[in-house]
């Protein structure tokens, strides 16, 4: 069974939301990336979302992109980040998604991108740039390999589009809870447990949350309602100062992301 | 054939289509269908006819450029005059037909990228005419290099808003003016200056720039009893080329020659032509030509031209590239400055640099049309921007370096 199906699978039978975070391959250095990958479990990580740095990445925020940019600049390349992956599969048994711009994924092509996936120990993918009716071809080979193309759901999704990431959701639709880019927010959208509800009543697929959840309050809230909390810049950006105060970023992603967890963990 | 394109998907053959994030899909949705409406209205249409008439003082002339055809060899040189429109360029053309509609909508707000400058002036021109809010974001690299236009756009109100990621160029720009509709689409329009993007942009800017093909066509048929052999305009992201060449796509005898910006020459890194060096790829919502990596990365890009500096184009170029409809060459800064030179000395015009590059193609030995050739190279956009820039390229202190000097 795909790993994120089991772990979703198993998170629900125990009534608990997954926490998702997010952080940038190669940011401050590839080995970074594969300590945390190898350790991210034991904080409280259920999934991780791993990005792939992009030179013009629209749907994220500064915090993310400026990331990505410095990551690009230290000559990272996209087959670097399928290492990492190889490297820490020796211990990390986690679910790990891609987060990956459709015009990195154009270029290599979707097959072989989500075969070169497979083959380092990803799971699945996130393509923010691919809307759901531009990855229709996709599914299906995504399904012949057990691999897992994420459906993104925002509250602004119109009925017809609904009925299409219902149609072809699988793994988990990923719902972006505020308007803009990536990035955090002081406050969470007061429909939310609203288009959340509505949602999920129409689909057997988890439905996580990503997008603007920075704080453990925020990520409590949303643990209640959803089946996934994702938290992305607030992670980054810690990342970013420590490495800037020449202070540990593993230990520092890693301290932040047990706070987070167990928030997460807190509810219900 | 392609002037139906693109189909409902917003697809021209295989390039175009929306590679965007879901967030910013109900924007793109609900600016396609008011887009639609608005194009079968004869209210809408009328109304943007009144301003490109009484507003932009269309339509602009088709000038015979003797001198300049003498220079060539004879041939029958026309320039199309959008240098002569309201705002000195073929932008205001997509702008004010872009923000009526964003007034149909009933948009308090209008955000623009712009390089050289040229489309944030169209846009702040029109929010200002129409009480639009207007932010413009540009690189902090285009805000030095054409600098009047900004103090323009400022002046009429627009806030210019300096993007300093990246190599602080259009691209940049582009990137955060999407990143601030995705967060504003209720109340803002996010007007597009080019032929890229993610549908609907690609066929609605073609519509409201084809006005450019239509005139020239009439005009030169009145002139010369025929149509011309040949189409000539810089491809930056392709807007004024695609508006003159789209009217004469089923005039099969009439050849069309877009011309990027060759910079320093073709190694990766010091030019901005994608159609002649680049590869289908994904930028900015769309499929298209692109210059980038292996990896899909976006390669750096150069260009004197502010206007050009751009790593994609137009899916429309791609596919007509593709089917051999429009051929595209590309041109060095080198030969844009001395075709500056060439048209303001010879005909008293100062063109763009972007439009610099259409009259450098025709300066080449081998592209010299034959004497008994009809040509129209349009004249994108006038080059008082540019002044500036161009006597510091050539070392001329102002005040000095005249005729005489130079010769």
């Amino acid at each position: 069974m795909n790993r994120i199906d089991a772990r979703f699978k198993d998170l629900g039978a125990r009534g608990r939301a997954a926490f998702i975070p997010f952080f940038t391959a190669g940011d401050p250095a590839p080995e970074t990336t594969v300590e945390l990958l190898r350790r991210v479990q034991d904080a409280g990580a259920d999934v991780v979302e791993l990005g792939f740095p992009y030179s013009d990445p629209i749907a994220d925020g500064p915090t993310i992109q400026d990331s990505y940019h410095r990551a690009l600049r230290r000559g990272l390349r996209v087959g670097e980040v399928f290492d990492m992956v190889r490297q820490a599969r020796d211990r990390c048994e986690l679910p790990i998604v891609a987060m990956a711009s459709y015009s990195l994924v154009f270029r290599m092509g979707m097959e072989d991108f989500m075969d070169r996936c497979l083959a380092a120990g990803l799971d699945g993918a996130t393509v923010p740039d691919l809307p759901v009716d531009e990855a229709e071809p996709f599914f299906t080979m995504a399904k012949e390999r057990d691999f897992r193309l994420v459906c993104f759901a925002t509250p602004a999704t119109s009925e017809h589009r609904r009925e299409l990431v219902i149609e072809h959701a699988h793994g988990f639709i990923y719902y972006i809870a505020v308007r803009g880019t990536t990035g955090e927010r002081t406050e969470l959208p007061p429909d939310l447990v609203d288009n959340l509800a509505a949602l999920k009543r129409r689909t057997e697929v988890p439905v996580t949350v990503g997008f603007g959840i920075s704080r453990p309050d925020q990520a409590a809230a949303v643990a209640g309602h959803a089946d996934g909390v994702i938290v992305g810049s607030a992670i980054v950006k810690r990342m970013a100062a420590a490495a800037n105060a020449r202070e540990d970023p593993v230990e520092t992603a890693l301290g932040f992301i047990r706070t987070m967890a167990a928030a997460t963990r807190e509810t219900n | 054939m392609s002037t139906r394109l693109p189909d409902a998907r917003g697809y021209f053959g295989k390039y175009g289509g929306r590679f965007v994030p879901e967030t910013l899909m109900p924007a793109l949705e609900q600016l396609t269908e008011a887009y639609e409406e608005a194009r079968e209205d004869e209210g809408f249409r009328e109304e943007l006819s009144y301003y490109l008439r009484e507003y932009v003082g269309r339509p602009n002339p088709l000038y015979l450029a003797a001198r300049l055809s003498e220079r060539l060899g004879g041939a029958r040189i026309y320039l199309k005059r959008e240098d002569l429109n309201h705002t000195g360029a073929h932008k205001i053309n997509n702008a004010l037909g872009q923000a009526l509609l964003a007034l149909r909508m009933g948009k308090e707000r209008v955000i623009a990228e712009t390089g050289a400058g040229q489309h944030g002036l169209a846009t702040a021109t029109a929010a200002a005419m129409f009480g639009l809010e207007c932010d413009v974001y540009m690189g902090t690299e285009d805000i030095r290099r054409q600098r009047p236009n900004v103090l323009k756009m400022k002046l009429l109100g627009a806030r210019v808003v300096p993007v300093r990621a990246g190599a602080r160029t259009l691209k940049d720009a582009c990137n955060e003016a999407l990143r601030d509709w995705m967060a504003s689409f209720e109340t803002t329009h996010y007007l597009f200056g080019s032929v890229g993007g993610p549908h609907p942009f690609p066929v609605m800017v073609r519509d409201f720039q084809s006005v450019i093909g239509r005139e020239a066509r009439r005009q030169v048929i009145e002139k010369e009893g025929r149509l011309p052999d040949l189409l000539v305009a810089c491809v930056g992201g392709g807007s004024n080329s695609i508006g003159l060449f789209h009217a004469f796509l089923e005039d099969e005898s009439v050849r069309m020659v877009g011309v990027e910006a060759g910079g320093r020459g073709m190694t990766p890194g010091q030019h901005a032509a994608p159609l002649v060096a680049g590869c289908p790829g994904v930028l900015h919502g769309t499929h298209s030509y692109v210059l980038q990596d292996e990896d899909g990365q976006t390669s750096d890009v150069h260009s004197v031209s502010a206007g050009l500096d751009y790593p994609g184009v137009g899916p429309e170029h791609s596919y007509l590239k593709e089917t051999g409809r429009a051929e595209y060459a590309a041109v060095t800064d080198e030969e844009a400055i001395e075709a500056f030179q060439v048209l303001t000395r010879a005909e008293g015009i100062l063109p763009a640099l972007e439009s610099a590059h259409a009259i450098a193609y025709l300066l080449r030995e081998e592209n010299r049309p034959a004497p008994d050739e009809v040509v129209i190279v349009n004249l994108s956009g006038r080059g008082d921007k540019d002044a500036a820039e161009v006597v510091d390229i050539l070392g001329l202190e102002a005040g000095e370096g005249g005729r005489h000097e130079q010769d």
